[in-house]
């Protein structure tokens, strides 16, 4: 109850870092689809790439992510604004669930409709576009809902370097031993995650190929 | 007769094919002629799928040429020959989220057709393979395998291809639906006087539809034969392949005896 009081005599402000943490994960899930879809549909046509790819996509997921944070400070433009650096850590850490599932949805495409494809003079790219895409995109998609509910919980902790988003309260609750503090960042937080997931995966549901 | 004819309209001048170490086909040299059905025959691993997709330049050979009406595929854009050439596989390959419409009507689509053109073509296509036109709207998933197939082959013929490549077609299918589409076949045949290369590896199949059959074992072209000849051959392979054929025919006349 005092938890549901607080956040509504602090209103405006829940407010604002909840538009900050949707800036950070909305911009970083962009990010990491503009980039992570097209390597994905590239390692699935070319599949000698798909190992290093794959591999270096995974190297960065394990790195501790307030280390990662911490790592890229010094860098000379990205240090200069703390969300810049928390966006380019949240889009490499999403690269991956996006890529795999790019690649996954790609090459499940049953292989006798490819080879009917092409054989009746489909080009590379109408396979790819009216093909190949349409019936992996509920798979792709799939993979963006994991990425943006990974990226709502990690972007939480760039607040650690001064990036904004829910984790403020989190960061200023835990200094303040205070758990109607924690809970006014976790709680909207976990709702944020709640309704990325709900909605992304709606529209996973509606693009599915039937 | 073939040979009348003085330019084949599919030629392999010495086609060898490896894939990796293998050597899938070795010194093909055939030609087919135009409006006759040819019928490739052999055991899997042949090579006689490698031939057929040798055609539409699905598979490019290590060493000799293919010619389609005279032309090499490197003097012709190779997407643009492959839409003059229907293609069915025993798979079908049917687009899962198209209607059975739009799997016909796709290369005419891609084409540039009007939409009432290609809507009156597929109507047309549905009737001259033996469809309901209400399937028309249907999605792949709901239709039985012979249905599929039918589509599979109405969509070959969607932009009226002057070739047909067709990989053991009808092999998936039960025996009492492959005898009705076999006929179908050979009735479409008579009706629209395609260029056809038939890929199987039943010999009655072969027999039934083809006018001439070529026999492959291990990437090589034993011989070419009429079914006529066929039978009555003193090939080692082709004999082996009417004694199998025949053996089979007898133990089933055997036991109902």
């Amino acid at each position: 109850m005092e938890v549901i009081r607080f956040l509504f005599r602090n209103h405006t402000q829940v407010l604002e870092l909840t538009l900050e943490h949707l800036w950070l994960v909305g911009l970083s899930t962009a990010f990491a689809m503009i980039i992570g879809i097209p390597l994905g549909i590239t390692i699935a046509h070319w599949p000698r790439w798909n190992k290093p790819v794959l591999a270096s996509a995974n190297i960065i997921q394990t790195i501790p992510s307030l280390a990662f944070f911490g790592f890229l400070l010094p860098v000379p433009w990205l240090g200069a604004r703390a969300d810049r650096l928390a966006i380019l850590a949240l889009t490499l850490y999403a690269l991956l669930p996006i890529i795999r599932n790019t690649y996954a949805g790609i090459r499940g495409v049953d292989a006798a409709v490819v080879e009917a494809a092409r054989g009746m003079g489909l080009t590379e790219s109408q396979l790819l576009f009216q093909v190949e895409l349409p019936l992996a995109v509920s798979v792709i998609l799939s993979g963006v809902r994991i990425a943006v509910v990974i990226s709502v919980g990690l972007a939480t902790i760039a607040a650690a370097i001064g990036a904004g988003g829910l984790g403020e309260f989190i960061f200023r609750g835990l200094a303040m031993v205070d758990n109607r503090v924690i809970l006014a960042g976790a709680i909207p937080a976990a709702i944020l995650a709640l309704l990325a997931d709900f909605g992304v995966g709606w529209l996973e549901r509606q693009l599915r190929p039937r | 007769m073939p040979s009348d004819n003085p330019t084949p309209v599919i030629e392999f001048r010495d086609v060898s094919f490896q894939a990796g170490p293998t050597q899938v086909l070795c010194g093909l040299t055939l030609q087919v002629a135009k409006g006759e059905t040819l019928v490739l025959l052999g055991r899997s691993g042949s090579g006689k799928t490698t031939t057929l997709k040798l055609v539409n330049g699905l598979v490019t050979p290590s060493s000799g040429e293919v010619l389609v009406n005279g032309a090499t595929h490197r003097e012709v854009d190779v997407i643009r020959l492959r839409r003059g050439i229907g293609y069915v596989i025993q798979e079908v390959g049917l687009f899962p989220h198209f209607t059975v419409a739009r799997n016909i009507g796709l290369v005419p689509q891609i084409e540039g057709w009007k939409d009432d053109r290609i809507q009156a073509r597929v109507q047309e296509l549905l009737h001259l393979v033996g469809l309901e036109r209400e399937i028309a709207a249907r999605y792949p998933h709901q239709l039985s395998g012979g249905q599929r197939q039918r589509v599979g082959v109405a969509r070959a013929l969607a932009a009226d291809p002057e070739i047909l490549l067709m990989d053991e077609p009808f092999g998936a299918l039960d025996p009492l639906t492959r005898d009705e589409l076999q006929r179908e076949f050979l009735a479409l045949r008579q009706r629209l006087n395609k260029t056809v290369v038939f890929v199987t590896h039943d010999l009655h199949e072969a027999l039934r539809l083809g006018s001439r059959i070529a026999l492959m074992e291990a990437g090589k072209l034993v011989t070419v034969l009429t079914p006529r000849e066929f039978i009555k051959s003193d090939d080692p392979w082709a004999s082996a392949y009417v004694r199998a054929f025949g053996d089979r025919l007898e133990s089933i006349t055997n036991r109902g005896a």
